[in-house]
């Protein structure tokens, strides 16, 4: 590491289930270059200062989603987040909002995982397809329709700015209704019918109350505000076509 | 993962208690919901005078009357506030909430959304106020 010229408080929000009941703030002194990111001020900590310090992080260029944390108080990946844009004042380092903590910054991803498997995250196809029918081909229009959703990392950053999901974990919540969208958008899928009653639901795209701040803190501009609010007007379209098509998925 | 009992995972659940003091972008969106109430309350307002109209000549001049009041015109300047602030904020969401348009094959930017809805809504409101002003007494 190059010589550092300056210093920058870091406060990190420590949870050690073995020996904490609740969460504390701790205070590190952290040496840094104007080329450090956030991921890196945290990196020195565990490297030189305690190595007692959880945190997840894999790919330092804003593509694996794993670093997503609170930094002074704003959902963002840490390894594209620097430390020279706080000093000289000190940064506070939370875990991600709205999560359970399972330790330090590291939060709990069981539920949201979960609901990621539940929206079947892959094109299902519409009809089987031979070799001999090739590929399935697609317009410029019908990419449009869902490419920028496909952006998605999986980060959470949305989750940490999503009050709805916070007040209550039952609601699928942005990230995964983008992804559900994404597939649902898509000219080859055929499984539109079954993840419409994952939309129609309570839980669905109604327990959305339009914030939007998820679509603002999104690293990829994926936009999910945009994915659960196109989906309202789908599942009222949903609830009133069924009067008109008796076969529609709602029930 | 380990979801059995007896697992050592202890994950900690924080409050969710004035979560909407947290961050700047949650109480614009707070007075934006709080807005929705007087845009009710002018609706009220508007309903009461047709009511007052049903009931005749001198029951409608009542309610001109009250309208003059200094209260009342306190009051409408809150709520007229309030109505300028809800229609930004709802315009500034708007193109989350539609399905993509594309003019000529190329998608129209949500800025573009946000300031046709804006400019509609300035424009009905003029043309609103040059008919108001038009059928004076």
């Amino acid at each position: 590491m190059p010589e550092a010229a300056k210093t920058i408080e870091i406060e990190v929000l420590r949870y050690r289930p073995q020996q904490d009941s609740a969460p504390v703030l701790q205070s590190y002194l952290v040496p840094f270059t104007d080329d450090m990111s956030v991921l890196q001020g945290l990196q020195h900590i565990k490297d030189y200062v305690d190595g007692t310090l959880s945190f997840r992080w894999s790919c330092r260029m804003a593509i694996c989603g794993s670093c997503g944390m609170m930094i002074d108080g704003k959902p963002k990946l840490a390894c594209q987040t620097f430390l020279r844009d706080y000093f000289p004042h000190k940064l506070r380092v939370l875990a991600l909002a709205h999560c359970p903590i399972e330790g330090d910054l590291v939060v709990a991803v069981d539920d949201i995982v979960a609901k990621l498997e539940s929206i079947k995250p892959y094109i299902v196809a519409k009809e089987p397809r031979t070799l001999q029918q090739g590929e399935y081909l697609q317009t410029p229009a019908q990419l449009e329709q869902f490419e920028q959703f496909s952006s998605c990392i999986n980060c959470m950053l949305c989750y940490a700015a999503c009050p709805q999901y916070g007040l209550d974990s039952k609601f699928i919540g942005p990230g995964v209704l983008a992804l559900l969208h994404r597939y649902n958008a898509d000219s080859r899928d055929g499984a539109r019918a079954e993840r419409m009653q994952i939309v129609n639901a309570e839980e669905g795209v109604w327990s959305c109350t339009a914030v939007g701040y998820c679509s603002e803190v999104c690293p990829k501009h994926v936009d999910p505000a945009n994915a659960v609010n196109q989906n309202k007007v789908n599942s009222a379209k949903d609830y009133f076509l069924r009067f008109v098509a008796p076969k529609g998925a709602a029930k | 993962m380990n979801r059995q009992a007896g697992s050592a995972r202890r994950p900690y659940v924080r409050p969710m208690t004035g979560w909407w003091r947290r961050d700047p972008f949650f109480v614009r969106y707070m007075v934006r919901e709080v807005t929705a109430v007087i845009v009710a309350l002018y609706a009220i307002v508007l309903m009461v005078g047709a009511i007052r109209l049903s009931q005749g000549e001198a029951a409608w001049n009542g309610w001109l009357e009250a309208l003059r009041s200094p209260l009342s015109i306190v009051v409408h300047l809150v709520l007229l506030a309030g109505m300028i602030y809800h229609t930004v904020s709802w315009f500034e969401i708007m193109p989350k909430t539609m399905p993509m348009m594309f003019v000529g094959g190329k998608r129209i930017a949500a800025t573009t959304i946000t300031r046709v809805g804006l400019a509609v809504a300035a424009l009905a409101a003029l043309a609103l106020f040059a008919l108001a002003w038009g059928l004076r007494p």
